[in-house]
Protein backbone atom coordinates (compact mmCIF):
# COMPACT_ATOMS: atom_id res chain seq x y z
CA UNK A 1 0.00 0.00 0.00
CA UNK A 2 1.30 3.65 -0.95
CA UNK A 3 0.89 5.98 1.57
CA UNK A 4 0.89 10.03 0.78
CA UNK A 5 1.94 12.01 3.48
CA UNK A 6 1.87 14.82 2.35
CA UNK A 7 -0.66 17.09 4.48
CA UNK A 8 -3.00 19.23 3.58
CA UNK A 9 -2.79 22.30 3.70
CA UNK A 10 -5.88 25.54 3.85
CA UNK A 11 -3.94 28.41 3.94
CA UNK A 12 -1.18 28.75 6.74
CA UNK A 13 -3.57 26.12 8.74
CA UNK A 14 -2.11 22.84 9.27
CA UNK A 15 -4.85 19.96 8.26
CA UNK A 16 -5.98 16.31 7.79
CA UNK A 17 -3.77 14.30 6.15
CA UNK A 18 -4.56 12.33 2.78
CA UNK A 19 -3.35 8.91 3.52
CA UNK A 20 -6.34 6.64 2.89
CA UNK A 21 -7.89 4.48 -0.02
CA UNK A 22 -10.65 2.64 -0.62
CA UNK A 23 -10.25 -0.02 1.96
CA UNK A 24 -9.78 1.90 4.36
CA UNK A 25 -13.02 3.66 3.18
CA UNK A 26 -14.77 -0.08 3.66
CA UNK A 27 -13.32 -0.60 7.06
CA UNK A 28 -14.71 2.92 8.26
CA UNK A 29 -18.15 1.96 6.88
CA UNK A 30 -18.27 -2.11 7.81
CA UNK A 31 -16.33 -1.54 10.92
CA UNK A 32 -18.67 0.78 12.64
CA UNK A 33 -21.68 -1.16 11.36
CA UNK A 34 -20.72 -4.84 11.59
CA UNK A 35 -21.27 -4.85 15.35
CA UNK A 36 -25.28 -4.41 14.33
CA UNK A 37 -25.02 -8.35 13.57
CA UNK A 38 -23.56 -8.98 17.01
CA UNK A 39 -26.01 -7.03 19.07
CA UNK A 40 -28.81 -4.95 18.53
CA UNK A 41 -30.89 -5.90 14.94
CA UNK A 42 -32.44 -8.88 17.22
CA UNK A 43 -34.25 -6.41 19.01
CA UNK A 44 -36.56 -6.14 16.06
CA UNK A 45 -37.87 -9.80 16.92
CA UNK A 46 -38.44 -8.35 20.36
CA UNK A 47 -40.77 -5.76 18.49
CA UNK A 48 -42.33 -8.08 15.80
CA UNK A 49 -41.20 -11.60 15.77
CA UNK A 50 -38.05 -13.49 13.93
CA UNK A 51 -39.86 -12.84 10.67
CA UNK A 52 -40.69 -9.39 10.67
CA UNK A 53 -36.85 -9.13 11.67
CA UNK A 54 -35.98 -10.66 8.54
CA UNK A 55 -38.66 -8.45 6.68
CA UNK A 56 -37.37 -5.48 7.95
CA UNK A 57 -33.75 -6.79 7.25
CA UNK A 58 -34.51 -6.64 2.91
CA UNK A 59 -36.54 -3.47 3.39
CA UNK A 60 -33.86 -1.51 5.75
CA UNK A 61 -31.44 -2.96 3.09
CA UNK A 62 -33.64 -1.09 0.28
CA UNK A 63 -33.71 1.88 2.41
CA UNK A 64 -29.49 2.15 2.84
CA UNK A 65 -29.06 0.87 -0.74
CA UNK A 66 -30.57 4.43 -1.27
CA UNK A 67 -28.79 6.35 1.37
CA UNK A 68 -25.22 4.80 -0.03
CA UNK A 69 -26.28 5.70 -4.01
CA UNK A 70 -27.80 9.32 -3.07
CA UNK A 71 -24.60 9.53 -0.53
CA UNK A 72 -22.39 8.24 -2.87
CA UNK A 73 -23.24 11.16 -5.86
CA UNK A 74 -23.46 13.90 -3.47
CA UNK A 75 -20.11 12.96 -1.50
CA UNK A 76 -18.17 12.48 -4.53
CA UNK A 77 -19.13 15.94 -5.40
CA UNK A 78 -18.77 17.80 -2.08
CA UNK A 79 -15.40 15.78 -0.76
CA UNK A 80 -14.93 17.55 2.48
CA UNK A 81 -14.35 16.63 6.36
CA UNK A 82 -17.75 16.34 7.85
CA UNK A 83 -19.29 14.26 5.31
CA UNK A 84 -23.12 15.20 5.27
CA UNK A 85 -22.83 18.11 7.08
CA UNK A 86 -20.42 19.65 4.44
CA UNK A 87 -22.73 18.62 1.94
CA UNK A 88 -25.70 20.18 4.23
CA UNK A 89 -24.01 23.58 4.67
CA UNK A 90 -23.29 24.09 0.66
CA UNK A 91 -26.81 23.09 -0.74
CA UNK A 92 -29.57 23.62 2.38
CA UNK A 93 -28.04 25.80 4.51
CA UNK A 94 -25.76 26.32 7.85
CA UNK A 95 -28.28 25.53 10.21
CA UNK A 96 -29.25 22.03 8.75
CA UNK A 97 -25.94 21.46 8.52
CA UNK A 98 -25.52 22.65 12.57
CA UNK A 99 -28.23 19.86 12.59
CA UNK A 100 -26.73 17.47 10.45
CA UNK A 101 -23.47 17.51 12.30
CA UNK A 102 -25.51 17.45 15.94
CA UNK A 103 -27.21 13.86 14.07
CA UNK A 104 -24.07 12.79 13.13
CA UNK A 105 -22.24 13.41 16.74
CA UNK A 106 -24.82 11.31 18.57
CA UNK A 107 -25.45 9.08 16.10
CA UNK A 108 -22.29 8.07 16.27
CA UNK A 109 -21.61 8.93 20.05
CA UNK A 110 -24.13 7.03 21.08
CA UNK A 111 -23.49 4.16 18.89
CA UNK A 112 -20.06 4.10 20.50
CA UNK A 113 -21.90 4.03 23.94
CA UNK A 114 -23.36 0.59 22.67
CA UNK A 115 -20.60 -0.56 21.63
CA UNK A 116 -18.83 -0.49 24.66
CA UNK A 117 -21.68 -1.47 26.72
CA UNK A 118 -21.73 -4.79 24.24
CA UNK A 119 -18.18 -5.32 25.24
CA UNK A 120 -18.20 -4.80 29.11
CA UNK A 121 -21.51 -7.03 29.22
CA UNK A 122 -20.15 -9.42 26.92
CA UNK A 123 -16.13 -9.93 28.85
CA UNK A 124 -18.75 -9.85 32.46
CA UNK A 125 -20.87 -12.78 31.09
CA UNK A 126 -17.98 -14.42 29.93
CA UNK A 127 -15.91 -14.76 32.87
CA UNK A 128 -19.25 -15.41 34.95
CA UNK A 129 -17.83 -13.64 38.61
CA UNK A 130 -20.31 -12.73 40.99
CA UNK A 131 -20.42 -9.37 41.30
CA UNK A 132 -18.15 -8.57 38.62
CA UNK A 133 -19.09 -4.86 37.29
CA UNK A 134 -19.14 -4.06 33.73
CA UNK A 135 -17.66 -0.47 33.98
CA UNK A 136 -13.92 -0.91 34.21
CA UNK A 137 -14.08 -2.71 30.76
CA UNK A 138 -16.56 0.30 29.63
CA UNK A 139 -13.89 2.82 30.81
CA UNK A 140 -10.66 0.87 29.47
CA UNK A 141 -12.46 0.84 25.78
CA UNK A 142 -13.74 4.33 25.22
CA UNK A 143 -10.40 5.85 27.07
CA UNK A 144 -7.88 3.18 24.89
CA UNK A 145 -10.09 3.74 21.73
CA UNK A 146 -10.01 7.45 22.28
CA UNK A 147 -6.24 7.31 22.60
CA UNK A 148 -5.42 5.25 19.53
CA UNK A 149 -8.01 8.01 17.90
CA UNK A 150 -5.87 10.93 19.14
CA UNK A 151 -2.51 9.26 18.22
CA UNK A 152 -3.51 9.08 14.16
CA UNK A 153 -6.48 8.19 11.59
CA UNK A 154 -4.01 5.80 9.34
CA UNK A 155 -2.78 3.93 12.28
CA UNK A 156 -6.69 3.90 13.62
CA UNK A 157 -8.27 2.96 10.30
CA UNK A 158 -5.64 -0.40 9.83
CA UNK A 159 -6.51 -1.38 12.84
CA UNK A 160 -10.36 -1.41 12.24
CA UNK A 161 -9.36 -3.22 9.12
CA UNK A 162 -7.49 -6.07 10.39
CA UNK A 163 -10.53 -6.61 13.16
CA UNK A 164 -13.42 -5.96 10.72
CA UNK A 165 -12.09 -8.29 8.75
CA UNK A 166 -11.90 -11.12 11.32
CA UNK A 167 -14.79 -10.14 12.94
CA UNK A 168 -16.75 -10.71 9.12
CA UNK A 169 -15.27 -14.15 8.56
CA UNK A 170 -16.36 -15.47 12.09
CA UNK A 171 -20.12 -15.07 10.75
CA UNK A 172 -19.18 -16.53 7.65
CA UNK A 173 -17.19 -19.42 9.59
CA UNK A 174 -20.23 -19.49 11.42
CA UNK A 175 -22.51 -19.89 8.64
CA UNK A 176 -20.94 -22.59 6.71
CA UNK A 177 -20.00 -24.86 10.28
CA UNK A 178 -23.73 -25.70 10.59
CA UNK A 179 -25.09 -26.72 7.40
CA UNK A 180 -27.30 -23.96 6.36
CA UNK A 181 -27.77 -26.13 3.53
CA UNK A 182 -29.26 -28.79 5.73
CA UNK A 183 -32.29 -28.32 8.29
CA UNK A 184 -32.67 -30.43 11.30
CA UNK A 185 -28.88 -31.30 11.89
CA UNK A 186 -27.90 -28.96 13.81
CA UNK A 187 -30.33 -25.49 12.76
CA UNK A 188 -34.10 -26.19 13.20
CA UNK A 189 -35.73 -23.15 11.36
CA UNK A 190 -39.14 -24.99 10.59
CA UNK A 191 -39.94 -25.82 14.26
CA UNK A 192 -38.52 -22.32 15.46
CA UNK A 193 -40.30 -19.74 13.09
CA UNK A 194 -44.13 -21.33 13.23
CA UNK A 195 -46.82 -20.41 10.95
CA UNK A 196 -48.05 -19.33 14.81
CA UNK A 197 -44.85 -17.34 16.28
CA UNK A 198 -43.58 -15.95 12.70
CA UNK A 199 -45.29 -12.84 13.71
CA UNK A 200 -46.74 -12.58 17.05
CA UNK A 201 -47.88 -9.08 17.08
CA UNK A 202 -49.14 -9.41 13.00
CA UNK A 203 -48.28 -6.79 10.59
CA UNK A 204 -48.15 -3.92 12.78
CA UNK A 205 -44.95 -5.71 14.34
CA UNK A 206 -43.40 -5.90 11.58
CA UNK A 207 -43.44 -1.74 11.08
CA UNK A 208 -42.66 -1.47 14.76
CA UNK A 209 -39.42 -3.91 13.90
CA UNK A 210 -38.13 -1.00 11.47
CA UNK A 211 -37.12 0.38 14.44
CA UNK A 212 -34.14 -2.33 15.23
CA UNK A 213 -33.70 -3.03 11.38
CA UNK A 214 -32.09 0.32 11.27
CA UNK A 215 -29.48 -1.62 13.87
CA UNK A 216 -28.41 -3.95 10.57
CA UNK A 217 -26.95 -1.03 8.82
CA UNK A 218 -26.42 2.17 10.60
CA UNK A 219 -23.33 4.01 10.33
CA UNK A 220 -22.44 2.86 6.79
CA UNK A 221 -22.88 6.63 5.69
CA UNK A 222 -20.07 7.14 8.06
CA UNK A 223 -17.16 6.35 5.26
CA UNK A 224 -18.49 10.07 4.01
CA UNK A 225 -16.52 11.58 7.16
CA UNK A 226 -13.10 10.63 5.94
CA UNK A 227 -13.55 12.56 2.80
CA UNK A 228 -10.58 14.68 3.31
CA UNK A 229 -8.05 12.23 4.15
CA UNK A 230 -9.03 9.96 1.62
CA UNK A 231 -5.96 9.89 -1.56
CA UNK A 232 -9.15 9.38 -4.56
CA UNK A 233 -12.73 10.77 -2.77
CA UNK A 234 -14.47 11.12 -6.10
CA UNK A 235 -13.27 7.02 -6.71
CA UNK A 236 -12.84 6.03 -3.32
CA UNK A 237 -15.91 7.63 -1.45
CA UNK A 238 -18.61 5.43 -3.60
CA UNK A 239 -16.41 2.32 -3.86
CA UNK A 240 -15.81 1.76 -0.35
CA UNK A 241 -19.22 2.44 0.30
CA UNK A 242 -21.09 0.24 -2.09
CA UNK A 243 -18.56 -2.72 -1.68
CA UNK A 244 -19.55 -1.65 2.38
CA UNK A 245 -23.36 -2.11 1.77
CA UNK A 246 -22.98 -5.00 -0.41
CA UNK A 247 -20.88 -6.45 2.43
CA UNK A 248 -23.12 -5.90 5.10
CA UNK A 249 -26.18 -7.02 3.07
CA UNK A 250 -24.64 -10.75 3.01
CA UNK A 251 -23.35 -10.88 6.60
CA UNK A 252 -27.08 -9.53 7.61
CA UNK A 253 -29.10 -12.41 5.90
CA UNK A 254 -26.00 -14.85 7.25
CA UNK A 255 -26.83 -14.08 10.84
CA UNK A 256 -30.69 -13.81 10.33
CA UNK A 257 -30.67 -17.52 9.01
CA UNK A 258 -28.08 -18.54 11.79
CA UNK A 259 -29.99 -16.86 14.62
CA UNK A 260 -33.30 -17.48 14.06
CA UNK A 261 -32.36 -21.04 13.12
CA UNK A 262 -30.92 -21.62 16.38
CA UNK A 263 -33.14 -19.65 19.53
CA UNK A 264 -37.05 -19.15 19.98
CA UNK A 265 -37.68 -15.33 19.10
CA UNK A 266 -38.47 -14.34 22.36
CA UNK A 267 -34.89 -15.42 23.29
CA UNK A 268 -33.33 -14.09 20.07
CA UNK A 269 -35.58 -10.72 20.73
CA UNK A 270 -33.84 -10.33 24.05
CA UNK A 271 -30.42 -11.60 24.18
CA UNK A 272 -27.31 -9.17 23.96
CA UNK A 273 -25.14 -11.36 21.83
CA UNK A 274 -26.99 -13.26 19.55
CA UNK A 275 -24.15 -14.56 17.48
CA UNK A 276 -22.24 -15.78 20.25
CA UNK A 277 -25.20 -17.53 21.68
CA UNK A 278 -25.82 -18.93 17.86
CA UNK A 279 -22.30 -20.02 18.82
CA UNK A 280 -22.72 -21.83 21.79
CA UNK A 281 -25.83 -23.32 20.73
CA UNK A 282 -23.96 -25.12 17.85
CA UNK A 283 -22.21 -27.20 20.91
CA UNK A 284 -18.80 -26.03 19.19
CA UNK A 285 -16.45 -24.72 21.87
CA UNK A 286 -14.61 -23.67 18.87
CA UNK A 287 -17.44 -21.85 17.40
CA UNK A 288 -18.61 -20.47 20.57
CA UNK A 289 -14.72 -18.81 21.87
CA UNK A 290 -14.67 -17.71 17.91
CA UNK A 291 -17.85 -15.86 18.33
CA UNK A 292 -17.25 -14.24 21.96
CA UNK A 293 -13.65 -13.00 20.38
CA UNK A 294 -15.59 -11.73 17.49
CA UNK A 295 -18.58 -10.43 19.40
CA UNK A 296 -15.27 -8.27 21.09
CA UNK A 297 -13.53 -7.40 18.12
CA UNK A 298 -16.64 -6.00 16.16
CA UNK A 299 -17.77 -3.89 19.46
CA UNK A 300 -14.22 -2.46 19.05
CA UNK A 301 -14.28 -1.94 15.60
CA UNK A 302 -17.29 0.15 15.39
CA UNK A 303 -16.63 2.11 19.02
CA UNK A 304 -13.34 3.39 17.02
CA UNK A 305 -15.12 4.32 14.27
CA UNK A 306 -17.45 6.10 15.89
CA UNK A 307 -15.00 8.27 17.57
CA UNK A 308 -13.10 8.61 14.33
CA UNK A 309 -16.56 10.50 12.91
CA UNK A 310 -17.96 12.19 15.53
CA UNK A 311 -14.63 13.97 16.02
CA UNK A 312 -14.58 14.66 12.55
CA UNK A 313 -18.22 15.98 12.43
CA UNK A 314 -17.42 18.10 15.85
CA UNK A 315 -14.19 19.39 14.60
CA UNK A 316 -16.21 20.87 11.41
CA UNK A 317 -18.43 22.69 13.53
CA UNK A 318 -15.46 23.97 15.03
CA UNK A 319 -13.85 25.00 12.23
CA UNK A 320 -16.58 26.75 10.94
CA UNK A 321 -17.14 28.72 14.05
CA UNK A 322 -20.69 27.12 14.23
CA UNK A 323 -19.25 26.19 17.85
CA UNK A 324 -16.65 27.50 19.55
CA UNK A 325 -13.01 27.84 17.10
CA UNK A 326 -11.26 26.45 20.11
CA UNK A 327 -12.56 23.04 18.84
CA UNK A 328 -11.08 23.09 15.61
CA UNK A 329 -7.52 22.59 16.19
CA UNK A 330 -5.81 19.70 14.60
CA UNK A 331 -2.50 18.38 16.57
CA UNK A 332 0.38 19.75 14.79
CA UNK A 333 2.14 16.20 15.57
CA UNK A 334 -0.90 13.91 14.95
CA UNK A 335 -2.61 15.94 12.60
CA UNK A 336 -5.80 14.51 14.35
CA UNK A 337 -8.94 16.81 15.61
CA UNK A 338 -7.83 15.92 18.86
CA UNK A 339 -9.72 18.62 21.35
CA UNK A 340 -12.83 17.35 19.48
CA UNK A 341 -11.53 13.30 20.42
CA UNK A 342 -10.69 14.53 23.94
CA UNK A 343 -14.30 16.55 24.72
CA UNK A 344 -16.63 13.85 23.34
CA UNK A 345 -14.66 11.66 25.64
CA UNK A 346 -16.46 11.86 28.75
CA UNK A 347 -19.83 12.61 27.25
CA UNK A 348 -19.54 8.70 25.92
CA UNK A 349 -18.23 7.53 29.68
CA UNK A 350 -21.20 9.37 31.04
CA UNK A 351 -23.66 8.00 28.86
CA UNK A 352 -22.31 4.70 28.78
CA UNK A 353 -22.56 4.52 32.63
CA UNK A 354 -26.25 5.67 32.93
CA UNK A 355 -27.82 4.35 29.74
CA UNK A 356 -28.83 0.71 28.89
CA UNK A 357 -28.13 -1.11 25.50
CA UNK A 358 -31.46 -0.70 23.66
CA UNK A 359 -31.60 3.17 24.98
CA UNK A 360 -28.04 3.85 23.66
CA UNK A 361 -29.14 2.00 20.51
CA UNK A 362 -32.34 4.13 20.10
CA UNK A 363 -30.59 7.71 20.84
CA UNK A 364 -28.24 6.77 17.70
CA UNK A 365 -30.82 5.23 15.05
CA UNK A 366 -33.05 8.45 16.45
CA UNK A 367 -29.86 10.62 14.98
CA UNK A 368 -29.57 8.05 12.20
CA UNK A 369 -33.34 8.45 11.16
CA UNK A 370 -33.52 12.48 11.15
CA UNK A 371 -30.23 12.79 8.95
CA UNK A 372 -31.73 10.20 6.65
CA UNK A 373 -34.59 12.25 6.23
CA UNK A 374 -32.25 15.30 5.28
CA UNK A 375 -30.79 13.09 2.68
CA UNK A 376 -33.81 12.52 1.01
CA UNK A 377 -34.28 16.23 0.42
CA UNK A 378 -31.06 16.83 0.17
CA UNK A 379 -30.32 15.07 -3.53
CA UNK A 380 -33.76 16.32 -4.44
CA UNK A 381 -32.37 20.03 -3.93
CA UNK A 382 -28.99 18.93 -4.70
CA UNK A 383 -30.36 17.93 -8.71
CA UNK A 384 -32.56 20.81 -8.47
CA UNK A 385 -29.92 23.60 -7.94
CA UNK A 386 -27.01 22.14 -9.77
CA UNK A 387 -28.69 20.33 -12.65
CA UNK A 388 -26.44 17.07 -13.80
CA UNK A 389 -24.63 19.18 -16.65
CA UNK A 390 -23.85 22.22 -14.39
CA UNK A 391 -21.54 20.75 -12.61
CA UNK A 392 -19.01 17.71 -12.70
CA UNK A 393 -19.95 14.48 -10.35
CA UNK A 394 -17.33 11.73 -9.34
CA UNK A 395 -20.52 9.69 -9.70
CA UNK A 396 -24.25 10.12 -10.32
CA UNK A 397 -26.50 7.94 -9.12
CA UNK A 398 -29.32 6.15 -11.45
CA UNK A 399 -33.31 6.22 -11.34
CA UNK A 400 -33.26 9.47 -9.41
CA UNK A 401 -35.49 10.60 -7.79
CA UNK A 402 -37.10 7.07 -7.10
CA UNK A 403 -33.96 6.13 -4.54
CA UNK A 404 -34.81 9.47 -2.70
CA UNK A 405 -38.66 9.27 -2.55
CA UNK A 406 -38.23 5.33 -1.10
CA UNK A 407 -35.38 6.73 1.80
CA UNK A 408 -38.16 9.29 2.75
CA UNK A 409 -41.19 7.05 2.77
CA UNK A 410 -39.25 4.73 4.80
CA UNK A 411 -37.70 7.25 7.33
CA UNK A 412 -41.77 7.96 7.86
CA UNK A 413 -42.52 4.14 8.35
CA UNK A 414 -39.19 3.80 11.12
CA UNK A 415 -40.55 7.13 12.95
CA UNK A 416 -43.95 5.23 13.04
CA UNK A 417 -42.02 1.90 14.53
CA UNK A 418 -40.09 4.32 17.12
CA UNK A 419 -43.63 5.71 18.13
CA UNK A 420 -44.95 1.96 18.59
CA UNK A 421 -43.12 1.40 22.27
CA UNK A 422 -40.19 4.44 22.02
CA UNK A 423 -42.29 7.57 21.35
CA UNK A 424 -41.31 9.10 24.78
CA UNK A 425 -37.69 9.46 23.64
CA UNK A 426 -38.15 10.52 20.19
CA UNK A 427 -40.37 13.66 21.03
CA UNK A 428 -37.49 14.25 23.92
CA UNK A 429 -34.94 13.98 21.35
CA UNK A 430 -36.71 16.06 18.63
CA UNK A 431 -37.70 18.87 21.47
CA UNK A 432 -33.83 18.71 21.63
CA UNK A 433 -32.79 19.70 18.40
CA UNK A 434 -35.75 21.88 18.25
CA UNK A 435 -34.24 24.77 21.19
CA UNK A 436 -30.87 23.79 20.30
CA UNK A 437 -31.39 25.32 16.33
CA UNK A 438 -33.47 28.11 17.84
CA UNK A 439 -30.14 28.73 19.95
CA UNK A 440 -28.25 28.21 16.71
CA UNK A 441 -30.09 30.49 14.49
CA UNK A 442 -30.89 32.99 16.58
CA UNK A 443 -27.49 33.28 18.79
CA UNK A 444 -24.95 31.53 17.49
CA UNK A 445 -24.57 32.13 14.17
CA UNK A 446 -23.82 35.81 14.35
CA UNK A 447 -19.93 34.73 14.96
CA UNK A 448 -19.78 32.65 11.26
CA UNK A 449 -18.29 33.72 8.17
CA UNK A 450 -20.80 34.00 5.88
CA UNK A 451 -19.40 33.88 2.47
CA UNK A 452 -16.86 31.63 3.46
CA UNK A 453 -19.09 28.83 4.09
CA UNK A 454 -19.63 27.81 0.40
CA UNK A 455 -16.25 26.48 -0.34
CA UNK A 456 -17.01 24.28 -3.76
CA UNK A 457 -15.84 25.72 -6.79
CA UNK A 458 -19.06 25.74 -8.09
CA UNK A 459 -21.30 27.99 -10.23
CA UNK A 460 -24.30 30.03 -8.24
CA UNK A 461 -27.43 27.63 -7.70
CA UNK A 462 -30.16 27.80 -10.10
CA UNK A 463 -32.64 30.21 -8.33
CA UNK A 464 -30.86 31.88 -6.12
CA UNK B 1 -23.61 43.03 -0.92
CA UNK B 2 -21.45 44.28 2.07
CA UNK B 3 -18.97 41.72 3.72
CA UNK B 4 -20.08 40.58 6.87
CA UNK B 5 -17.84 40.65 9.32
CA UNK B 6 -18.54 38.18 12.64
CA UNK B 7 -17.95 39.69 16.32
CA UNK B 8 -14.75 37.76 17.74
CA UNK B 9 -15.83 35.95 20.63
CA UNK B 10 -13.65 36.43 24.15
CA UNK B 11 -12.40 32.91 25.46
CA UNK B 12 -15.45 33.27 28.42
CA UNK B 13 -17.91 33.94 25.80
CA UNK B 14 -16.62 30.24 23.93
CA UNK B 15 -16.56 28.61 27.38
CA UNK B 16 -19.75 29.50 28.22
CA UNK B 17 -21.25 28.28 24.63
CA UNK B 18 -19.60 24.96 25.64
CA UNK B 19 -21.34 24.69 28.73
CA UNK B 20 -24.62 25.73 27.07
CA UNK B 21 -24.28 22.65 24.37
CA UNK B 22 -22.75 20.31 27.28
CA UNK B 23 -25.79 21.25 29.47
CA UNK B 24 -28.36 20.90 26.22
CA UNK B 25 -27.22 17.20 26.00
CA UNK B 26 -27.04 15.95 28.80
CA UNK B 27 -30.58 17.62 29.16
CA UNK B 28 -31.83 15.81 26.20
CA UNK B 29 -30.39 12.87 26.45
CA UNK B 30 -29.74 12.11 30.45
CA UNK B 31 -33.85 13.40 31.40
CA UNK B 32 -35.76 10.72 29.82
CA UNK B 33 -33.65 8.57 31.29
CA UNK B 34 -33.97 10.19 34.76
CA UNK B 35 -37.62 10.28 34.22
CA UNK B 36 -37.95 6.60 32.62
CA UNK B 37 -39.32 8.19 29.63
CA UNK B 38 -36.71 6.39 27.97
CA UNK B 39 -36.02 2.57 26.55
CA UNK B 40 -39.02 -0.36 25.76
CA UNK B 41 -42.83 0.55 26.57
CA UNK B 42 -43.63 -3.32 27.56
CA UNK B 43 -45.52 -4.74 30.05
CA UNK B 44 -45.63 -8.81 31.38
CA UNK B 45 -49.13 -11.01 30.77
CA UNK B 46 -48.48 -13.20 33.48
CA UNK B 47 -49.49 -17.00 33.30
CA UNK B 48 -50.72 -18.99 36.10
CA UNK B 49 -49.49 -22.52 34.35
CA UNK B 50 -45.51 -22.16 34.11
CA UNK B 51 -45.02 -25.04 31.98
CA UNK B 52 -43.21 -24.94 28.23
CA UNK B 53 -46.77 -26.03 26.66
CA UNK B 54 -48.52 -22.37 28.61
CA UNK B 55 -46.11 -20.51 27.43
CA UNK B 56 -46.45 -21.68 23.05
CA UNK B 57 -42.85 -23.68 23.45
CA UNK B 58 -43.08 -26.92 21.42
CA UNK B 59 -39.97 -29.35 22.82
CA UNK B 60 -37.76 -27.88 20.02
CA UNK B 61 -37.87 -24.39 21.58
CA UNK B 62 -37.92 -25.83 25.13
CA UNK B 63 -34.46 -27.88 24.74
CA UNK B 64 -33.05 -24.81 23.36
CA UNK B 65 -34.79 -22.82 26.78
CA UNK B 66 -32.96 -25.79 28.85
CA UNK B 67 -29.45 -25.58 27.22
CA UNK B 68 -29.53 -21.53 27.74
CA UNK B 69 -29.85 -22.39 31.32
CA UNK B 70 -34.27 -21.66 31.75
CA UNK B 71 -36.77 -23.52 33.39
CA UNK B 72 -40.59 -22.43 32.72
CA UNK B 73 -40.30 -19.89 35.61
CA UNK B 74 -37.37 -18.10 35.24
CA UNK B 75 -38.40 -17.75 31.26
CA UNK B 76 -42.01 -16.76 31.67
CA UNK B 77 -40.73 -13.30 32.26
CA UNK B 78 -38.86 -13.55 29.27
CA UNK B 79 -41.28 -14.90 26.88
CA UNK B 80 -44.74 -13.13 28.60
CA UNK B 81 -42.96 -9.68 28.47
CA UNK B 82 -44.74 -8.11 25.57
CA UNK B 83 -45.38 -4.90 23.74
CA UNK B 84 -48.71 -3.79 23.10
CA UNK B 85 -49.45 -1.65 20.37
CA UNK B 86 -52.34 0.26 21.49
CA UNK B 87 -51.82 3.98 19.08
CA UNK B 88 -52.47 6.53 20.96
CA UNK B 89 -53.66 8.99 18.82
CA UNK B 90 -53.07 12.22 20.66
CA UNK B 91 -49.32 11.39 21.19
CA UNK B 92 -48.86 10.27 17.40
CA UNK B 93 -50.60 13.39 16.47
CA UNK B 94 -48.13 15.80 18.98
CA UNK B 95 -44.75 13.39 17.69
CA UNK B 96 -45.86 14.30 13.97
CA UNK B 97 -46.70 17.71 14.61
CA UNK B 98 -43.04 18.67 16.69
CA UNK B 99 -41.14 16.65 13.95
CA UNK B 100 -42.90 18.55 10.71
CA UNK B 101 -42.65 21.55 12.96
CA UNK B 102 -38.81 20.84 13.38
CA UNK B 103 -38.37 20.19 9.49
CA UNK B 104 -40.29 22.92 8.85
CA UNK B 105 -38.15 25.61 10.54
CA UNK B 106 -35.10 24.11 9.71
CA UNK B 107 -35.45 24.41 6.08
CA UNK B 108 -36.73 27.94 6.06
CA UNK B 109 -34.40 29.04 8.29
CA UNK B 110 -31.98 27.32 6.60
CA UNK B 111 -33.34 29.15 3.60
CA UNK B 112 -32.85 32.38 4.85
CA UNK B 113 -29.25 31.80 6.23
CA UNK B 114 -28.22 30.30 2.64
CA UNK B 115 -29.16 33.18 0.79
CA UNK B 116 -26.74 35.63 2.27
CA UNK B 117 -24.18 32.60 2.08
CA UNK B 118 -24.99 32.94 -1.64
CA UNK B 119 -25.14 36.72 -2.42
CA UNK B 120 -21.85 37.40 -0.17
CA UNK B 121 -20.05 34.55 -2.13
CA UNK B 122 -21.11 35.40 -5.61
CA UNK B 123 -21.92 38.99 -5.02
CA UNK B 124 -18.06 39.25 -4.44
CA UNK B 125 -16.75 38.28 -7.42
Amino acid sequence: MTITLEPVIHGDRVSLLRVLGPAHVWALGVGIVLVGEFTGWNFAADKGGALAALIVCWIVGLLYTSVAMIDSEVTSTVAAAGGQYAQAKHIVGPLMAFNVALFLVFAYTMLEVSDAILLGDTIVAKAGVEGLNHNAFIAATIVVLAWLNYRGVLMTLNVNFVITAIAYISIVILFFSVSPWTQGAVLKLNELVTPENALPYGWIGVIAAFQFGIWFYLGIEGTTQAAEEVRSPARSLPYGTMAGMITLLIAAAMTWYVCASLMPWEYLGITYYPLWDAGKLTGSPLLENLLFVATLLAALASANGCINDAARAWFSLGRDRYLPSWFSAVHPRYRTPYRSILFLLPIALAFAFIADLNQAITFSILSGVLQYTFMSINIVMFRKKWPLASIRRGYTHPFHPLPAIVLFCLCVVTYFAIFLGFGSQLIAMVAFYFLISLWFHFYRYKFVRRGDQFTMPWPRPQGY
Amino acid sequence: MSRYTPPEQSKAGQIFDIVVVVVAIFVALWLPLKLGLAGAAKSIDVLDAKTWEALGQNPTMASIWERLGYTPETAHDIIQNRFHYVIDWPTLIIMAAVLIGYFVFLFRASDREYRDVINEKFDDK
